[in-house]
């Protein structure tokens, strides 16, 4: 645990913590045998809520969102309007909670979100959050330098595009809205939407390129 | 409480490594650890910002050098001792050896997992008209209480521009406390850079938070 950073996601350093992981996992199902025991929680409810995030609820619903807005314009202006109202019209999208916000990179203003505080992020839209996200590097550096953080992304931004960072200081949630990529004239949504990343909803990444 | 978890800002902790195809969980436990919590909350055991009190209140050190769903085990562990409603000899001894508080909404069960599949509605009616209006130059007050509070040290003292306002909402400062959801009007406000860093902050920048009304004073 030398590691000034998360390093939960770093491979090389399983072994040196192995004893300590099977500390946590033996306490881990201690508890959940403790409130099982005493009537609070059915283990089975618990594998429910493991499996939805495991297998449901993910980036692809912010995608298809995406996709949405970039083929049908009164949508996408209402998605700026009210987005958790305007989501709340498309059956085939996962519900999804009040106060979500969506922000529209534009040429000249890229946004880009972060929870300074702990973790808040959009769980409907894009599943549970990576380490990254959640890890302090980004949590520190992202209202100071991003572009530094994006640069560890691999992005670059022009040099006079605005960066507007939305910090998840409430109950409020951030989705960005990225730019649609050229050459993707006359593309269905499914197809448009396989080439929106998790990340160029977040603010750190771009849409894949169309090929 | 002006904790590690506050981060906004500090320097030193390196570069972001994004994980290509990181698996939802690294070990089983992260995902018993995150239903846990989520299930003890549905149930009425804490609010979402008294869960989050609970891991900002961990030693700064085991903050620092936890993984994510160690913190939230550790916090919850901590909680539900705190509670009443599982003693650390229980998880000690792994059964339950006396009785428990009582869940206000009762066993969490199968039937209760698609109500958390959508987040919980923070906003409550107005008892009084928005103090603010769009456009407005207001200052984040210097306020720095050892409970909790969602108004980031970063903008402490400086002035920016109000420019949403996203209705009434609880009030996590009250609310992480027992005392109350007290709805209070929640503001996007927008601070420039450099008034946050100086004069050598990267001057396409602006940042928002979203502020609570009584974290705001007229600039």
């Amino acid at each position: 645990m030398a590691h000034d950073h998360d390093h939960s996601h770093d491979h090389h350093h399983h072994d040196h913590e192995h004893s300590e992981l099977s500390e946590t996992q033996l306490r881990v199902r201690a508890l959940e045998t403790v409130l099982t025991e005493k009537g609070y929680v059915d283990p089975a409810a618990l594998d429910a809520i493991v499996e939805a995030y495991e297998t449901k609820i993910g980036p692809r619903n912010g995608a298809r969102v995406v996709a949405k807005a970039w083929t049908d314009p009164a949508f996408k202006q209402a998605l700026l309007d009210d987005a958790s109202k305007a989501i709340g019209t498309l059956g085939h999208v996962a519900r999804v909670g009040d106060h979500l916000i969506a922000v529209e990179n534009t040429p000249q203003r890229h946004n880009m979100v972060v929870c300074t505080l702990c973790s808040c992020y959009p769980w409907e839209m894009l599943g549970l959050p990576p380490v990254w996200y959640k890890a302090s590097p980004y949590r520190s550096r992202a209202v100071k330098d991003p572009r530094g953080v994006l640069a560890d992304f691999g992005v670059t931004l022009p040099k006079d595009t605005e960066i507007r960072v939305w910090d998840s200081t409430a109950e409020t949630r951030f989705l960005v809205l990225p730019m649609r990529p050229a050459g993707t004239e006359g593309w269905s949504e499914e197809r448009l939407a396989d080439i929106v990343t998790r990340d160029s909803m977040i603010g750190t990444g771009l849409p894949k390129a169309a090929p | 409480m002006n904790g590690v978890h506050d981060m906004g800002g500090m320097d030193g902790f390196g570069k972001v490594e994004p994980e290509p195809n990181e698996p939802m969980f690294h070990a089983p436990w992260e995902g018993r650890v995150m239903a846990m919590v989520r299930a003890m909350g549905a149930q009425g055991a804490f609010n979402i910002d008294a869960s989050r009190f609970a891991r900002e209140s961990l030693p700064p050190e085991v903050y620092l050098s936890s993984s994510y769903y160690k913190k939230w085990f550790l916090a919850l562990e901590r909680h539900l001792d705190a509670l009443g409603m599982a003693g650390r000899d229980e998880v000690d001894a792994a059964h339950a050896l006396h009785a428990g508080a009582p869940l206000k909404r009762g066993k969490f069960t199968v039937k209760d997992v698609e109500r958390i599949m959508v987040r919980g509605s923070f906003g409550r009616d107005a008892k009084a008209p928005a103090i603010f209006k769009i456009g407005d130059k207001v200052r984040a007050k210097n306020i720095n209480p050892l409970t909790h509070t969602r108004l980031p040290r970063y903008v402490r003292g400086h002035s920016g521009i109000v420019e949403r306002i996203n209705g009434c909402h609880v009030f996590p400062d009250t609310a992480a406390h027992d005392k109350g959801e007290n709805p209070q009007w929640l503001y996007t406000v927008v601070f420039d850079a450099r008034d946050l860093w100086g004069d050598d902050a990267d001057p396409t920048l602006k940042v928002s938070i979203d502020a609570f009304e009584p974290y705001l004073e007229r600039a």
